[in-house]
């Protein structure tokens, strides 16, 4: 039997935070941008639990400036393919600099130094993953995964797609499927 | 940031073949560890053996002796233990069918392996990078496909 979920990322995380933090007597607030308010100090090795703990639900504590802001930018583009209904047309260097506070050549010199990756074209790959799922998910049309992932068009999908994973998007799905029955067998 | 040298497993049994892509990852601006098998026996010794630490990634010839490429594949997808390992098929066929079927059998990777190093060295650099952003920013790696 398969169920569609839906789910809140944040809320979920909250919750996570609350039953963990609470349980060692840390108070704390978070806001918008994944950032922790805690009351007081944290003790080291109660900070190194933590990690430890948090680090089996994928939540990681980052001490590091640097780290933190390429990951604030990881999340916004997360953000932007995931939650959004529609993924916004506006540029995303105006959105990336609108919404993290620096100018857009800091955030991309950050990123790529940290990362071996410029941000476009992490975008990229995480559009063409977000694809991959609703292909797979086969609830959408291609036409309506290309306008859901705001590509100018089908054939403008179809072309990144192969850019990327060296196969079309049907060839993609073909092969998934033959997979499955193939270890299923 | 630091990271830890990513560590990349390739049978082989053509020696040249293997020189050739020894010199390249060394040259990669990525930092690996690379060990070598001659053919697939030896590399699934070396899997099945619990004291080793996981690979990143494994480069697989398809034509070896004792043990091909697509045999080691399947068995790896159907060991517990090392199925969500990434596997890189590395061979000089490039029919559409041969490259459908590795994928079907569980490759993430499939490399037409290129005649020169120039090309060898953009094609592996550009494997290495999306390997990379697998393990970094928690992708599916059950949907990863790449066909260079």
């Amino acid at each position: 039997m398969n169920i569609q979920i839906k789910h809140d990322i944040e809320l979920a995380c909250k919750a996570i935070l609350s039953e963990h933090l609470g349980k060692r007597g840390l108070a704390f607030k978070m806001d918008s941008l994944g950032e922790l308010e805690v009351h007081g100090t944290i003790p080291e090795d109660v900070h190194q639990e933590l990690s430890q703990v948090l680090s089996k639900y994928g939540i990681e504590l980052i001490d590091n400036k640097r780290a933190e802001l390429v990951q604030r930018i990881k999340d916004q583009i997360i953000d932007i393919i995931y939650l959004k209904e529609k993924t916004p047309s506006t540029r995303l260097s105006d959105y990336l600099a609108d919404k993290l506070g620096h100018s857009y050549g800091y955030l991309s010199n950050l990123f790529s130094d940290t990362t071996n990756a410029s941000i476009e074209n992490y975008l990229i790959l995480q559009k063409i993953e977000r694809a991959k799922q609703l292909i797979m998910a086969d609830q959408l049309t291609l036409t309506e995964i290309s306008y859901k992932l705001s590509y100018s068009s089908l054939a403008h999908l179809s072309n990144q797609f192969k850019n990327v994973t060296g196969l079309t998007p049907s060839a993609f799905r073909r092969i998934m499927l033959k997979r499955r029955m193939y270890y299923s067998s | 940031m630091e990271y830890k040298p990513l560590n990349i497993l390739l049978a082989e049994d053509d020696e040249d073949d293997c020189q050739f892509f020894t010199d390249a990852i060394a040259q990669m601006k990525v930092k690996t560890k690379l060990q070598t098998f001659k053919d697939g026996e030896a590399l699934m010794d070396y899997l099945h053996d619990p004291i080793h630490t996981t690979p990143d990634l494994i480069f697989l010839d398809l034509n070896m002796p004792r043990k091909g490429g697509m045999e080691c594949l399947e068995e790896i997808r159907k060991d517990a233990k090392l199925k969500d390992l990434v596997i890189a098929i590395y061979s000089t066929s490039a029919s559409e069918n041969d490259v459908e079927d590795t994928f079907v059998r569980g490759a993430n990777i499939y490399i037409h392996k290129p005649n020169d190093f120039p090309s060898l060295k953009k094609v592996l650099a550009e494997v290495l990078s999306v390997n990379w952003q697998y393990h970094t920013s928690g992708l599916d790696k059950a949907n990863f496909l790449l066909s260079i």
